[in-house]
């Protein structure tokens, strides 16, 4: 598999103030397109269906993608380090099923506890990613994609063919999903805090900074003393840490949980983060452009629905949003580093 | 340079081994505050083995270090630093996607009173440093768009943020334009007056006798010699740095010119070079001389149809040819010796043999199917006895040889190739000068054998020791043609540096 | 090339090693594992999966890689089931799916040379475009009722013996790309431009072409696999071979391929296809459902190049022992 390096450009100064300007531009640019077009496929689907546009339905949107938000939000701190996560699908399916379990095993457990072990079981799952990656020197995919199959199998034989039923957990656990919070669910206010405090993370702290320059260039990484397979690892825990608290949060939103939760995440929240124009490279990218991302595929999502669109068409757009935004990308690097090259010639 | 300071570091008996290479056998350097140290030596000789000794990067198997006095043993980079030596990589290492502040600061970000990235006094302490070099650099710009020479300024930025006591540039010049040269220059005499110790790492003699105070030459990986610059001259340290006495650098041997075999006429890439037009005729070496990003590897490359042109007509014996890739340039007798040969001259994991027979490996082939393995054998044996490609055997890995030796390996691929042009680009580039006059030798006979050559290089002697004509480039423009007869130092760097107006150079 | 020889050839031996632990696994968990019968089933149930692997051997090996194959196997056997159903006569219906595969490898390929996007995140958008096409083309239904002498092909042998059909496609297949990758100047190109390609592309390859071109027969043979799987099962379902691809990938990186390009050879990634096909048919006879059986494929994935990291890591502490020991002065 090819990786691609980095190549810092040749090329002579001219004015420097006009090129930073290009470039910054160009790199707010996703976010404002992402706005963009959130705001087109609003209006055009609000013009078609009115009912569209209700609080009602905005709400639902930003209910479905609230999980993908949270998984999303790991997978950047993974990627921003140049590598990926594949089996948070399968991470989030385990933790939904052990949390939802623990109440039908153990009646009167405390939510805290089931979350407690949802979490706990996230952190193991991504701590052995890490691991692999790290210490076993084990190229991500690969890792992740084995992990995938082998944390499903793994959900497969603790569940044992079996299913929770909302009839078997608790309504306060329930509730982590539905309660509102000053007229908003607290699915949402998790969601929220979680992209804050990452998005916080990842910008003013130097451990934040850090994970941005070991996938902009590990060596350098390397050479200025950054300890990259720790924090290598402990991008790869918190993805675990933050699935883990999804999968929680998995069980109480669906209520009916069996090892086959959450099947196929992985591709939406890697479709999110893509769109929301994390470079999957590493050393570009934020939280709120993942957020934003997922906020786009659940409106085109949403939209489908209305649309009466066939729900079959959703694996092939996510495909399709993956393929588009990378394109789109490449164009953008293409086109940035030719203008770059004739505003030197002035 | 004070004299009656004290060293601030002192490496002595450093040695390093690597597998079975023992890079550093006998390595030494001693620096004192407020001095230019020029570090000389052919390649493999240890230089950059040491500076990655001192720098941290390499823990040596031997040796002592002491920084101001104190014995230290260094585990990594980030300790080097932090005793305040700072070394300055040929490979910018720079984060790319992050801004000139933050790659100055990066790991050290300044935190304000909770602990977040205080990023205002981060810019502003940056733009501080960047006012003492006096270079005009933006630190908000993400470091991809900047030139080579700005991303060096960068690296200078850093070093002066660690307070280095020392600061180690490892071929600083090598991609820079004389402009900018001169400012490097200027910021070095900057950095000596402060009482920095400089380590220049170069292989460029004119610039260690303009701008170091002392010498060390290293050979086979030991120490060989430390003295002020005054004492040498240039066959002194090249005496040194070889161990033998070099006569005939340059053997040129007579050939016989013939007609025009490559006609290009006002050759465009948008961007890159403009309305280049020379001819090129069977049995002459032509040289192309200019600064590093002159264009020249730019229009090899589009000659051999690595890259398009957007404007221009190649002839090749009269008929117009359209070359959309290397091999139609094969097709028509064209032969490019890379100026990168460990990533575009040479497949390092395959054998001398394989990476001989890679351009011709379909015409190889019985049946056009299946590879001739003998035949491949009997030709790889051949050309390596021909251009004497010293090694274990034509099975042997090309990674494991010396530059020299693979720069002959890919030489005799393309002779394979049984070539009518042969572009070479920096074909003498990190090969030691034994191996270097052997290279002349071949392409002379090249020559005479009626081969029509490009010569692209940097190595004013060498341009001028083996063409037959020169042509100047600068900044994607010809600025000069000369004859044999006319070349000379001064004329050529006057073109290559597209100045107007009368300069002299030494 | 001799020295990759004799290192490949210690991780041959392990195969064989794997391989003799998998029967052992295999009777040990019933009686039947080693009968003629079952051996037939272990490879009919392999041979899609067999002949997938063998295009992304050279994908890998140039290096690349090609996350739709078992998408584009699904999609093809849904646009045979849609055509069938429709009246078009099999045979050319089989035709048009082979060509769809052709396609489905092109739009891998372009994106990957033309747009220089990186080949993981390309297919892992067409392995979700290509298994949500075959979602909207057949929605959750399924076509069934194909021709006795189609699925005999697929489900029976050749007559008198009990060499199931696919095997002999597969091994027809087995036998050109083991030629053409271990004794052509095809082959010889792809291993250059695994290793370099920048190197390959200034000896005069056309790697773009030559990339294109695997992919192409990625989708074609994964369009091949598809009719085959159809045929097999009867039936066209848009989550036909859901999941193949870790089947696939594991054999190709089991079989001693190293995922970074350059290295490797169809013997041992022959030889770990049987090692996947009998562990997951000794599983299988023991009552072993498919999620509990990936449990075992995918760790092997990740094993196949943990292993070889694990062992180089010993070997380098090893020679600094000896090295320590030989005399070098470490500083206390």
């Amino acid at each position: 598999m090819t990786s691609t390096s980095k190549g810092l450009e040749e090329a002579r100064t001219a004015s420097p103030t006009s090129q930073s300007r290009l470039i910054r531009y160009v790199s707010r640019v996703r976010e404002l397109g992402l706005l963009v077009v959130l705001l087109l496929i609003v209006v055009i689907v609000s013009v078609q269906v009115p009912s569209f546009l209700t609080v009602s339905n905005l709400e639902q949107i930003l209910l479905a993608i609230a999980i993908i938000a949270i998984v999303a939000v790991g997978e950047t701190l993974v990627v921003l380090t140049r590598n990926v996560d594949l089996s948070v699908g399968s991470m989030v399916g385990f933790a939904a099923f052990a949390a939802a379990d623990l109440f039908k095993q153990q009646p009167g457990t405390n939510v805290l506890v089931a979350i407690l072990v949802g979490c706990l079981l996230g952190l193991v799952l991504g701590a052995i990613n890490g691991l692999i990656v790290t210490v076993g020197r084990v190229p991500a995919i690969i890792v992740t994609l084995g992990t995938l199959y082998v944390y499903r199998g793994l959900d497969f034989v603790v569940a044992g063919g079996t299913q929770v039923s909302a009839s078997d957990v608790p309504d306060s656990y329930l509730s982590l999903a539905t309660t509102k919070i000053l007229g908003i669910p607290a699915l949402l206010l998790f969601a929220a805090a979680i992209a804050l405090i990452f998005a916080y993370l990842l910008h003013s702290t130097r451990y934040g900074r850090q994970l941005y320059a070991i996938g902009s260039n590990p060596e350098a990484a390397r050479l200025v003393g950054i300890r990259s397979n720790v924090m290598v690892f402990s991008a790869f825990l918190l993805c675990g840490l933050l699935c883990g608290f999804a999968g929680v949060l998995w069980g109480a939103r669906f209520a009916t949980v069996d090892s086959t939760a959450a099947s196929g995440l992985e591709l939406q929240v890697i479709a999110a983060v893509v769109v929301g124009g994390v470079n999957i490279f590493g050393g570009s990218g934020t939280i709120l452009g993942a957020v934003l991302g997922a906020i786009v595929l659940g409106t085109v999502d949403d939209a489908l629905n209305l649309l009466k669109l066939s729900q079959f068409w959703l694996q092939a757009i996510d495909g399709m949003a993956i393929l588009v935004a990378v394109t789109l990308d490449a164009f953008i690097t293409h086109w940035l580093q030719r203008a770059l090259i004739t505003r030197r010639q002035k | 340079m004070t004299e009656t300071s004290k060293p601030i570091v002192e490496l002595t008996g450093a040695a390093k081994q690597f597998g079975a290479v023992q890079a550093v056998r006998n390595g030494e350097l001693v620096l004192y505050p407020g001095e230019v140290h020029a570090l000389l030596g052919e390649n493999g000789a240890g230089k950059s083995t040491l500076v990655k000794i001192l720098g941290g990067i390499h823990r040596p198997d031997a040796g002592v270090l002491k920084v101001a006095g104190e014995v230290v043993e260094l585990h990594n980079p980030a300790q080097s630093q932090h005793l305040g030596i700072a070394v300055i990589h040929q490979e910018p290492t720079l984060f790319p996607d992050l801004n000139v502040a933050e790659n100055v600061f990066m790991g050290r970000h300044p935190r304000d009173r909770f602990g977040r990235v205080d990023w205002k006094r981060m810019y502003q302490e940056v733009e501080r440093l960047i006012a003492r070099l006096d270079v005009p650099l933006s630190v908000y710009t993400p470091v991809q768009g900047l030139s080579v020479a700005d991303q060096q300024m960068v690296e200078i930025a850093n070093a002066l943020s660690l307070n280095a006591r020392v600061l180690v540039m490892d071929e600083p010049t090598a991609a820079l334009s004389a402009h900018e040269v001169e400012k490097l220059f200027v910021i070095t005499k900057q950095l000596r007056e402060q009482g920095v110790a400089i380590v220049l790492v170069t292989h460029r003699l004119e610039e260690v006798f303009a701008l170091a105070d002392r010498v060390t030459i290293m050979r086979d990986g030991a120490h060989v010699i430390t003295a002020p610059t005054s004492q040498f001259t240039s066959e002194d340290i090249i005496r040194y740095m070889v161990g033998r006495e070099l006569t005939a650098l340059f053997p040129k041997s007579e050939a016989e010119i013939g007609d025009v075999l490559l006609d290009v006429q006002h050759l465009t890439r948008e961007g890159v070079f403009k309305d280049i037009s020379f001819q090129l005729r069977r049995g002459e070496i032509l040289g192309f001389s200019g600064l590093v990003g002159a264009g020249r590897t730019e229009v090899a490359r589009v000659l051999f149809g690595i890259d398009r042109g957007d404007a221009g007509e190649i002839r090749i014996n009269k008929e117009r040819v359209h070359i959309s890739s290397p091999k139609v340039a094969m097709r028509y007798g064209l032969a490019y010796v890379p100026e990168d040969r460990r990533q575009q001259g040479l497949v390092m994991d395959f054998s001398i043999a394989a990476n001989m027979t890679l351009p011709i490996v379909q015409q190889l082939s019985r049946f056009g199917v299946v590879v001739d393995r003998q035949r491949e054998r009997e030709i790889a044996t051949d050309y390596s006895q021909q251009l004497r490609v010293r090694s274990a055997g034509i099975d042997q890995l090309v990674k494991a040889l010396s530059g020299g030796n693979q720069q002959k390996v890919v030489l005799a691929k393309w002779l394979i190739t049984n070539p009518k042009i042969l572009i070479l680009d920096e074909p003498t580039r990190g090969v030691d000068v034994g191996a270097k006059a052997e290279v002349h030798r071949i392409v002379s006979d090249l020559a005479a054998k009626g081969l029509a050559i490009i010569l692209i290089s940097s190595e004013l002697p060498e341009v001028l020791g083996m063409s037959d004509r020169v042509l100047v480039m600068h900044e994607g423009h010809l600025t000069g043609e000369f004859s044999r007869a006319e070349a000379n130092q001064e004329k050529v760097m006057f073109a290559a540096t597209g100045q107007v107006s009368n300069d002299k150079h030494k | 090339m001799k020295q990759l020889r004799t290192l490949l050839s210690s991780w041959d031996a392990l195969l064989v090693v794997l391989l003799l632990l998998a029967i052992i696994l295999g009777t040990t968990l019933s009686p039947y594992f080693l009968t003629p019968f079952n051996v037939a089933s272990l490879t009919k149930d392999l041979m899609e999966k067999a002949i997938m692997a063998l295009p992304m051997t050279l994908i890998i090996i140039a290096g690349e890689i090609d996350l739709s194959v078992a998408s584009t196997l699904g999609l093809a056997s849904v646009v045979l089931g849609v055509t069938w159903n429709a009246g078009v006569p099999l045979w050319l219906g089989m035709v048009l799916v082979l060509i769809i595969g052709v396609a489905a490898g092109a739009l891998n390929g372009l994106l990957v040379t033309r747009l220089g996007l990186p080949s993981l995140v390309v297919t892992l958008g067409t392995l979700a475009l290509y298994r949500g096409l075959a979602y909207v083309v057949l929605k959750d239904q399924a076509v069934s009722n194909f021709p006795a002498a189609f699925t005999n092909f697929g489900f029976g042998s050749v007559p008198g013996t009990l060499i199931p059909w696919p095997f002999v496609v597969f091994l027809i297949l087995a036998l050109v790309f083991l030629g053409v990758l271990q004794w052509s100047w095809l082959g010889r190109q792809i291993y250059a431009v695994g290793n370099s390609k920048e190197a390959a592309r200034f000896a005069g390859i056309r790697v773009a072409n030559l990339k294109l071109g695997l992919f192409m027969l990625s989708g074609l043979l994964a369009a091949l696999a598809g009719i085959i799987f159809t045929a097999r099962f009867s039936s066209a379902r848009p989550d036909n071979a859901l999941g193949f691809e870790l089947d696939v990938i594991t054999i190709v990186l089991l079989g001693g391929v190293n995922i970074f390009g350059g290295r490797g050879t169809l013997i041992g990634v022959i030889l770990s296809l049987f090692v996947i096909g009998a562990v997951r048919n000794a599983l299988g006879l023991a009552n072993i459902s498919g999620d509990i059986q990936n449990i075992v494929v995918g760790s092997l994935l990740i094993f196949s190049v943990l292993g070889p990291n694990v062992a180089q890591s010993i070997r380098e502490v090893l020679t600094h022992r000896r090295l320590a020991v030989g005399g070098v002065t470490k500083k206390e």
